[in-house]
């Protein structure tokens, strides 16, 4: 990459950043002009970004430790040096640039319809609630918080360091935070269900908790190195403050510095890609406008979760380095026949959380009714598939499925919203309040009546469930599946079990939203939506199918090949992510179990689905087949999500509202109020006496009897005043014979 | 040839008492005007007379004497204006009478 280009890419960030304050500060009014501004202000950042990704993508061994594109100037002093702050583009952040960058302008994109620009305001629609068949009368601030959360992940995705990264971060937690409680003013009547309001607080505070722990590894990390910077930690000196790092021991007892880092870091990406056990906000901020969630689930901020992680994978394999030194010395033959990553404790926790949280939130999507809840869990359950293929080494198909999944599931987000809307565009025509237009057992057969949003969906959910060879997520879940087969059989087995589940559930959707006979009358007058919503979706879907293809392997049968004839380079992404690292990772080799697998998991629970669903839900109130099979008891723990929001709202949300009327009856109204009227009491008294016994007698006494003097003096004294000018004269003369003798006695 | 100090002081402080008899003893005041005059009239032979024997500069007794002429002149001026504005009002010119200027 040129020197001139790597200087520009700072310029990358700005634009949605002014556009923000454009948008705040001067055209809220005009709706027009504040979404123009905002999609002008994307598509800038897109088509930078795709320069800049593009420029990495042909140049050859990019990554390699003089060959990535760095730029850094002082940002604040600091004992005897100065904080560094800059952009680093590696081949990580070219990766997610290009496609973090293209899902974002789509979901701009797609915005303008979803809000419904061009329609007339509806006069019934109050700001903070979802506009009935108006535009959306708080259209504009949308956009803006829109731009500053495409801000906030581009300065994240180009930060060069830890800290800038977590501002980035921090940018989009308030965002989201904003964007999810979007509709504020809106409730339900059920009491007990979960208010945009409630659920963007609940957001932020999940998010807060595993904030503050990754910002004390972020200072411990500053603390053990003197320095945040990405380049000088990780690939500076072949590694040499990873080895440090590594091979020191930090304040906890086990553990290497380089191990407590990676734990700390890890929470934080716990909190922000909703890994359990703080998934729980989540499925909640489906509350949230789905452009939102689209951008928030699926290209934005939970892959910024991931992200962290792969950025700072080489800190959490640090251990393995030291090892793998420690071999090499002992046996340098077997140390060279060993190519298998060593899993380090961070490593360890973060394969067990990743495929524990897969498993888990897959089996609660099975059960889910809502359109955008079933996402959502899914949407946990692969960020789980990310996180346990880079405990296991699989660096780079994380990475993969990062991207995959960034554009299938952003399609599919958007694709709900379509569906929302049409099916609420059919509860307007047909007064039909009386189905929810979210819940899937009110729709049914919409294929006929939204072909292109069942067409993009459709391809959608096919790479989400992972159709072989066609799909972009086949490729990059066969990935993971295949370093998990090679390393770690146990997430091997739960992960493949997951996948299954994950094909089984999105046909379980797919049938219920698009098959069979409508079930309410909205859905009978459902309607596709306005080409500003539908043309991000094909864009998308050809991305979904498309992605795929960056990284076939070699040994592929049959298409490895092909994809070479084609002037493709198979396994393009492990070459190209690769050169990052200080151990180059080996391509794992071909292996014909896991690819089985993935073969039987995708279309097993395609045919599963499709047989258990093919004849279920005629009416919108029967029996989901699964309930009937597996049990109501089963059922509803899935369907109420294994309880663990009760449970938290038990052991951490209860005892917290009574730790605090505690607070407030005990401590604050007894103790400090108590200690506040005593000391007031105690001034009323002191006053009090002062003011009998000083201010009364001593100060107004001296006043008012200085006024008392001088009327006594003007009443004794008034006779001499007589009128008489002769009398006066006479007075005079006295004076002035006085004067005279007194000046005549002093001579 | 020459009449000493004393002389004129002496002159000035017989003038002078007699004005002042004047303005105390004179029931008219027509009269205690007069007498006023007579006192004016005594400073300004001091003045010339200590002008005369070199106690001030120059012309320093002179403008002095010059000054009080005027102001006497004008005194006398509105003095009578008043005394016969009084006279119209209430018929009398006698001092005592006209005694309102009291508490």
């Amino acid at each position: 990459m040129s020197p001139e280009l790597v200087s520009l890419t700072w310029l990358i960030p700005v634009p949605p950043l002014v556009s923000f304050f454009l948008i705040i500060l001067l055209t809220n009014r005009s709706k027009a002009l504040s979404h123009t501004i905002a999609i002008a202000s994307i598509a800038t950042s897109f088509v930078l970004s795709w320069i800049v990704a593009f420029a990495a993508f042909g140049t050859p061994h990019f990554g390699a430790e003089d060959a990535i594109g760095a730029l850094s100037v002082p940002w604040f002093d600091v004992g005897s040096g100065a904080f560094m702050m800059g952009v680093l583009v590696d081949p990580l952040t070219a990766i997610m640039l290009f496609f973090a960058s293209t899902a974002m302008l789509a979901i701009f994109v797609y915005s303008v319809g979803y809000g419904n620009y061009g329609k007339k305001l509806d006069p019934h629609d109050k700001p903070g609630w979802p506009a009935h068949n108006g535009v959306d009368p708080l259209y504009s601030r949308f956009f803006a918080y829109l731009s500053l959360f495409a801000f906030g992940m581009l300065v994240l995705i180009l930060a060069d360091n830890l800290l800038l990264m977590f501002m980035g971060w921090e940018v989009m937690g308030l965002c989201s935070y904003l964007l999810i409680g979007f509709w504020y003013a809106r409730k339900y009547d059920d009491p007990n269900k979960i208010t945009p309001r409630q659920a963007g607080v609940k957001a932020f505070m999940t998010t807060r908790v595993a904030d503050v722990i990754m910002l004390l590894g972020i200072v411990y990390l500053y603390f053990a190195t003197g320095t945040l910077s990405f380049r000088e930690i990780m690939f500076a000196q072949e590694g040499e403050m990873l080895r440090h790092l590594a091979s020191t021991p930090s304040i906890v007892a086990g553990l290497s510095q380089a191990s407590l880092v990676g734990i700390l870091v890890l929470i934080g990406t716990i909190g922000k890609s909703a890994q359990f056990p703080l998934h729980t906000w989540l499925p909640d901020a489906m509350e949230g406008p789905t452009p939102v969630s689209a951008m928030i689930h699926a290209a934005a901020m939970v892959s910024a979760g991931v992200y962290s992680v792969i950025r700072m994978y080489p800190v959490l394999a640090a251990d393995g380095l030291v090892a793998h030194a420690a071999e090499a010395a002992g046996h340098a033959a077997e140390a060279a026949a060993h190519h298998g990553p060593v899993i380090t404790t961070p490593m360890g926790v973060l394969a067990f959380i990743g495929a524990f949280t897969a498993l888990f939130a897959a089996t609660i999507a099975v059960a889910q009714n809502d359109v955008k809840k079933v996402l959502a869990y899914s949407t946990i359950s692969q960020l789980g598939f990310m996180l346990a293929a880079l405990g296991i080494g699989g660096y780079v198909a994380a990475a993969f499925h990062l991207m995959t999944h960034a554009f299938f599931k952003a399609l599919l987000f958007l694709g709900s919203g379509s569906i929302i809307h049409g099916m609420e565009h059919g509860a307007h025509h047909a007064h039909d309040h009386a189905s929810d237009p979210q819940d899937m057992r009110y729709m049914g057969g919409l294929r006929h009546k939204m072909p292109i949003t069942f067409v993009t969906f459709f391809i959608g959910g096919m790479a989400l469930a992972g159709l072989p060879i066609v799909t972009a997520g086949f490729w990059s879940k066969d990935e993971i599946l295949l370093d998990a087969w090679l390393h770690a059989p146990a997430v091997f087995y739960t992960l493949a079990l997951a996948a299954l589940l994950t094909a089984f559930y999105t046909t379980r959707q797919l049938w219920m939203v698009f098959f069979g006979a409508p079930r309410s009358p909205s859905a009978e007058h459902a309607h596709e939506s306005h080409w500003t919503m539908t043309a991000p979706l094909v864009v998308l879907s050809v991305f979904a199918v498309g992605a795929g293809w960056l990284n076939i392997p070699a040994d592929f049968p049959l298409f490895g090949q092909l994809v070479a004839s084609l002037g493709l380079e198979p396994g393009w992404l492990h070459h190209f992510l690769g050169g990052t690292l200080v151990e180059h990772p080996e391509t794992p080799a071909f292996t014909l179990v896991p690819l089985i697998t993935s073969l039987v998991v995708a279309l097993g629970g395609i045919t599963l689905g499709w047989w258990v669903y093919r004849n279920a839900w005629k009416t919108s109130s029967d029996v989901d087949p699964v309930e009937r099979t597996i049990g109501g008891v089963i059922y509803g723990l899935l369907k109420n999500k294994y309880w663990v929001d009760e449970l938290y709202d038990v052991l951490f949300v209860k005892p917290a509202f009574w730790l605090g009327r505690v607070f407030f009856t005990g401590i604050d109204k007894g103790v400090i109020d108590g200690f506040l009227h005593g000391v007031a009491w105690v001034s009323v008294g002191v006053g009090n006496v002062f003011r009998d016994y000083f201010d009364k007698p001593v100060v107004n006494g001296a006043s008012d009897g200085s006024g008392v003097a001088v009327k006594w003096a003007g009443r004794e004294l008034r006779p001499i005043q007589t009128g008489r000018v002769q009398q006066y004269l006479i007075m005079v003369m006295a004076a002035a014979f006085v004067i005279g003798f007194f000046m005549w006695a002093a001579r | 040839m020459s009449i000493p100090l004393s002389w004129y002081l002496a002159l000035s402080a017989a003038l002078f008492s007699i004005g002042v008899f004047g303005v105390l003893s004179r029931r008219n005041a027509v009269g205690v005007l007069m007498g006023v005059e007579l006192m004016l009239n005594a400073v300004n032979i001091n003045l010339v007379a200590f002008w005369h024997y070199g106690a001030f500069g120059p012309s320093t007794g002179l403008a002095f004497a010059l000054i009080v002429i005027a102001i006497a002149a004008a005194e006398a001026a509105v003095g009578l204006a008043l005394i016969i504005s009084v006279y119209r009002r209430r018929k009398t010119v006698v001092v005592d009478d006209v005694n309102l200027m009291k508490f």
